[in-house]
This record gives C-alpha cells, sequence and structure tokens, in this order.
C-alpha cells in the first residue's frame, strides 16, 4: 500500500501532495523536473509503475501540460507538477484546457522570481499568475496549502474540484510548504471523499460535449467510449465544433464564468481566527498563516488582539467573506512573500476607511512571527 | 437510379461540417481522402481512432472526420496525442499536422516522439509555409524561395523531414506527394499498421500562397510539379547521381521493428511492481 491510511508519518510537503494525488485516484502524470517541485514527479514515477499507472518526462513543460489533457480526454485523471517557471510555458495549456474544460491538477511550488529568480527559495509571486497567466477571459481555481497535511488533503480537493467543474484547478503551496516535514496523520481510506471519473449518462446519438445542464458542468464522455465528439480551442457550439455565430460565442463565455461564480459557496474555504472581536487582522495564507498563527500568540501575551483571516481557495476570491469580515475593521495587514499581490484584492473588497497595511518580503525567506509582530505593534 | 454515395461519407462529418475552410487547388483534402481510404482498409473502427492536430490549415482536418478529433494548440498536436496514446493503448491515434506546425514550433515534441517511439502516426503535410496565415516562410521553404516573409528570397536551408525523423528513431518513415495517391494510401496503410512511432510527409501544393509567390502557376500546374520533380526509389536506383540531383524522392526510407514505448512501458510497470514486491 503506498498511501498509509491511517498511520501516522513524518512526511514532507512534496511528497504529501504525491500520495495525495495518489489516494484521489491520478491515472496519469506528465511533468518536466524543475525546483522545487522535484520530489513530486520523482515520488510518483516510483508508485505510478507499480499501480499499472502511466507517468511520462516529457520534453518540456508545454509538452507537460499538453499531455495531461490528451491524457484526461482518453480518461485518466491527469496531474503535472512545476514552478514559476515551468508555470509560465504551462499558461498555454491551461488556457487550452479551460476553455476545452478538461479537468487537471497544476501544482505550482512557488519559488522566487520573476525569471529564474530564486530557484530553492520561496516565494508567493505567482498568486496573479495563477488568476490571470494565460490569455482571455477564463475560470480559475486556486488553492494554497499551509502545512503538510493540507498538501494531502488539498491535493484530493483539486482532483475533486477540477471533475466536479470541469476546469483545471492550481494547488500553489510556496518552497516552504513544498520542502518542509511534519508529522501528519493520514486519514482512514474510507473518511476520504473521491469524485469519480464523469460518465455521460445519455445516449450516444444525444451527447453534447457541453451540455448546457442546470450546473453549467455536464459529464464529460472520454475517447473510445463510443462518444465520438471533437475538441478545439477554437471557440465552440455544445457540440464542441468551432463557432462565431453570436449567440453561441457568448453563451459558451458566460458559461465559462458562471459555473464558478454561481457555485461560489462550493469552492469558498476560508479559516478566521478572532475575526469578530478584533479591529486588526493579518490577511495571511500559505506559509504567511503559519507565521501569523505564531505572531498572534506572541501578540496574546502582550495583551494585543489581533484577527487572522486565511482564504485557503485563493480563486475565486472570497469577495463577500471579506467584504462581511473585514469591511469593518480598523486595520487589515497582509504580509506576502512579494511586493503586494494579493492585497489589491483585499483593498478592492473594503472600504477607504479601512487602513490596508503590507508587509513584503522578497529575498526568498520566510516572512517570521516577528515581523509581524512588528508591524501589527507600529499599527496598534 | 438511386445515386451511390462514395464509402469515405461514413467516415466524415459531410452533413455538419462542410464546405471545408481549404482553397480551390489545396492538396489537404486529398490527405484527408487518403486517410479515409486507408483507415477504411486496415478495418479500424471510428471509435477508437482519435485524430489530433495543432494549429493551420492541415489541422483543420479534424472537424471533418468522424472520428474522436482533438484540434489543439499550435505545434502541440503530439503532445496531446502522446497523453491520449499513454491513457488508453487501445486508442489508434494519428496526428496531422503542417509543416510550420510539426518541425517550428512543433519540433521539440516531434523528435521526442520519434526518439521515445510512441505508438502515433505523423502525417505532415508540406506545402513549404504557413498558408493560413498568408504564405510565411516555413522550416522547409526552399533556399531562394519567396514567401511574404522572405520578399528577397529564403536565406535559410530547409530542413529535410525525413532524413530528420530517421536520425530522431522513428520506426517508420515515408514520403509521398498528392498527385502520387495510390502511392500515398499504401504508405498510410503501412504507417498506420507499424508499431511505433510512424511518419508519412506529403508534398502539397499551396497554390493562393506559396505557387502565387513563386510563380508556380495555378493548381494543375503544381500538382505537374509534384509529377515532374519527384521520383521513387527504384527511379533514384537507376539514374546517375547528377540526374537525379534536383529530384525530391519519394518512397518508404525506413522501416524497422523497434519496441515502442508502450510495450517499454508495460514492462517497467512489471519490473515496477516485481521491485515493490521484492521490498516488502
Amino acid at each position: 500500500m503506498i498511501v498509509p491510511w491511517g498511520e501516522t508519518r513524518l512526511v514532507q510537503g512534496n511528497e504529501a501532495v504525491a500520495l495525495g494525488a495518489i489516494a484521489a485516484g491520478i491515472g496519469f502524470f506528465a511533468g518536466y523536473p524543475i525546483t522545487p517541485s522535484t520530489e513530486i514527479a520523482e515520488l510518483l514515477a516510483r508508485y505510478m509503475p507499480q499501480l499499472d499507472k502511466k507517468w511520462v518526462q516529457m520534453e518540456d513543460e508545454i509538452a507537460s501540460i499538453s499531455a495531461l489533457i490528451g491524457g484526461r480526454l482518453a480518461g485518466c485523471k491527469s496531474m503535472t507538477a512545476t514552478s514559476g517557471p515551468g508555470f509560465s510555458l504551462m499558461q498555454e495549456g491551461l488556457g487550452y484546457a479551460c476553455m476545452t474544460e478538461v479537468p487537471l491538477v497544476l501544482v505550482n511550488v512557488m519559488r522566487g522570481g520573476p525569471s529564474t529568480g530564486l530557484p530553492t527559495q520561496a516565494a508567493q509571486g505567482d498568486v496573479m499568475q495563477a488568476r490571470w497567466g494565460t490569455h482571455g477571459d477564463h475560470p480559475v481555481i486556486a488553492l494554497a496549502p499551509s502545512n503538510v497535511r493540507e498538501c494531502f488533503e488539498l491535493t484530493i480537493r483539486a482532483f475533486n474540484l477540477s471533475e466536479t467543474f470541469r476546469t483545471p484547478v492550481i494547488l500553489l503551496p510556496d518552497e516552504v510548504i513544498g520542502h518542509m516535514r511534519e508529522k501528519m496523520e493520514f486519514p482512514l481510506e474510507e473518511d476520504v471523499h473521491i469524485v469519480p471519473l464523469s460518465v455521460p449518462d445519455v445516449p450516444v446519438e444525444w451527447y453534447e460535449h457541453y451540455h448546457e445542464s442546470a450546473s453549467n458542468v455536464s459529464p464529460m464522455a472520454s475517447f473510445g467510449t463510443g462518444y465520438r465528439f471533437h475538441v478545439t480551442g477554437l471557440t465552440h457550439d455544445k457540440h464542441g465544433f468551432p463557432t462565431r455565430k453570436e449567440n453561441e460565442v457568448i453563451a459558451k463565455m458566460e458559461r465559462l464564468k458562471h459555473k464558478i461564480t454561481r457555485r461560489l459557496d462550493e469552492l469558498e474555504d476560508v479559516q478566521m481566527h478572532d475575526v469578530a472581536e478584533s479591529s486588526v487582522v493579518i490577511f495571511a495564507y500559505g506559509s504567511v498563516y503559519r507565521s501569523a498563527l505564531a505572531a498572534q500568540a506572541i501578540l496574546k501575551k502582550k495583551r494585543k488582539k489581533v484577527g487572522i483571516f486565511r482564504p485557503v481557495t485563493l480563486w475565486p476570491f472570497p469577495d463577500k467573506t471579506v467584504k462581511e469580515n473585514l469591511d469593518s475593521k480598523n486595520v487589515i495587514i497582509v504580509p506576502e512573500l512579494n511586493q503586494g499581490q494579493m492585497i489589491h484584492e483585499v483593498e478592492r473588497m473594503t472600504m477607504d476607511s479601512v487602513r490596508v497595511v503590507p508587509l513584503h518580503r522578497i529575498d526568498g525567506y520566510e516572512i517570521t512571527p516577528e515581523e509581524i509582530v512588528d508591524s501589527v505593534m507600529e499599527v496598534i | 437510379m438511386a445515386a451511390t454515395i462514395p464509402y469515405e461519407y461514413k467516415y466524415l462529418r459531410a452533413k455538419k461540417r462542410f464546405p471545408h475552410v481549404w482553397c480551390p487547388g489545396c492538396g489537404i483534402g486529398i490527405v484527408m481522402g487518403s486517410i479515409i481510404r486507408a483507415v477504411d482498409s486496415i478495418g479500424w473502427q471510428k471509435d477508437d481512432i482519435v485524430m489530433v492536430s495543432g494549429i493551420g490549415c492541415t489541422s483543420r482536418m479534424p472537424v471533418y472526420v468522424d472520428f474522436n478529433t482533438l484540434h489543439t494548440t499550435h505545434g502541440r498536436g503530439l503532445a496531446f496525442g502522446t497523453g491520449v496514446k499513454m491513457a488508453n493503448p487501445e486508442l489508434n491515434v494519428m496526428a496531422v499536422m503542417g509543416d510550420g506546425d510539426s518541425l517550428a514550433i512543433g519540433g521539440n515534441h516531434i523528435i521526442h516522439a520519434a526518439r521515445r517511439n510512441i505508438d502515433i502516426t505523423a502525417i505532415i503535410v508540406n506545402n513549404n509555409n504557413y498558408g493560413m496565415t498568408g504564405g510565411q516562410f516555413s522550416p522547409t521553404t526552399p533556399a531562394g524561395a519567396r514567401t511574404s516573409t522572405t520578399p528577397y528570397g529564403m536565406i535559410e536551408p530547409c530542413f529535410d523531414v525525413c532524413k530528420l525523423m530517421d536520425g530522431a528513431g522513428a520506426s517508420f518513415v515515408a514520403r509521398g506527394t498528392v498527385y502520387h495517391v495510390t502511392e500515398l494510401d499504401n504508405m498510410l496503410q503501412k504507417a498506420f499498421r507499424k508499431r511505433g512511432f510512424s511518419v508519412v510527409e506529403v508534398l502539397a501544393p499551396c497554390p493562393t500562397n506559396f505557387g502565387r509567390a513563386n510563380r508556380q502557376g495555378g493548381p494543375v500546374e503544381m500538382m505537374k510539379l509534384l509529377k515532374e520533380n519527384t521520383i521513387n526509389l527504384s527511379q533514384l536506383k537507376s539514374m546517375k547521381p547528377d540526374q537525379a540531383e534536383d529530384k525530391v524522392v519519394r518512397g518508404i526510407f525506413v522501416d524497422r521493428d523497434s519496441i515502442s514505448y508502450g510495450e517499454r512501458y508495460e514492462a517497467l510497470c512489471e519490473k515496477a511492481k516485481r521491485a515493490a514486491e521484492a521490498g516488502k
């Protein structure tokens, strides 16, 4: 047994991602080596052939994500793992997967950028690339784990969401999370919910590859199952054939948007600590959330009360929840391992009277609890 | 008397998707006909065929045929196809691509598909230029030729697709033309049957762009050029080297038995299982 169900182990973040993928039923992995994500590919290269699952190292990242889409269309749950420079190359395929509504999981273990940047050090510089990296309007789901257990759980959730919403899902651990080791208690196999591959429930002649269902998402057939369909990155009608008719183009684009925006409740995942009773709140995600928790404990000893607001799902951004909970605060501190990316979203959802204070760290090291404490003490 | 419908029609999305996008005199339709005849003669079922393509005139072909069809991004047809074939090895995967699509932007993918020897048939329709974007030069534009981006003549040497694929490790490499259709039908049949990576380069006219820019005349004149400027392998043998200098050779250049990627991967899985068993 590859996933140690029910056992307690010392596990690395990237290892937990690989085990999460196995738990979720990954059938195909295609990737290209890049630090700091390589452990994921290496471990899956060891595990997947033992299970008769397909693993391949492609010639580059564009080929990797292209192969993933082909693999999923032929009936295998697919995942790749990369980091900033590779993530940039994958934007082409990511857009294609959004447009053609093919589920896949893309893990981007974030390192310092731009360009080759700091290959072995942490950053959160890709959160906006995750949202807007590929061209054109498109739906995005992105999740950011903060510990090893979440690497496992959110990888499974990423697979589930990608199947449920028929769209690529991006997992965004930063290098600190990918490379850290923690004690992890694995759940029991029967306690983990796995969304199976979708199977159309209509006869072949009735099948529409992009059926306009109430949920805006319809079950996707796989190649070789008798449902012969066409897939193209050109804007297409509900059968998948290219179209330029205004009504069909608009219907497609609206559905791509609405399949996310009308089901936000299923996607939102936010953790709040003492937010209601604090006038100062730290907004943090990924590894920085850990420092925020430690900072809160230090401040508690100093009899200073601060809240923490942590989005687990980064995209779609929890607009409504931020508005409801943070719009009445005096100060929101947004520590990030970049020069300020998610802070713009916080500013967008809060009134001018709320002071939104950035805290950046861009030297490749983690933001320490003390830095956050200092920042809080300055504004409190 | 009822009109008989050619059997090719059962492989086409004839009612829904036609007329097609190709210009009058284009060679791509002939290649499509040849693919269908080859598929029919070897008895592949439509449900089991996946046709992938990239971007360009040739890459519009999948929309017209009633297979599982995948029109992807520019140059990536073979990368998508690799995923399809690995995920479901029972499927018969073919990739149709133009010369720019397969050899410029997709150059990296095609050499690695050949090296891996993945069981896919690549059909490269070579019309010596990028047709869809208005006739820019491609990696197969002959030296000296005029295109919309070589107004003073092409200064770069061109690829010999067949030599490139031979060197990269393909199991089957052939070159045909859209004039020599029976020969092309046979080449495609052999390529489809071949285990491992097979490549068929098909020379085709682009009267709208390349032909016009190089004053090669209309579709008929360009077809005559294919007839007169190409020789087959037995003709080559009977000619003196200087006679064959300016001719393009048609024929099957590589036909070797080598283990495909799929077969090697299956063996790998068995090895991995034994290793896991031994490690317990």
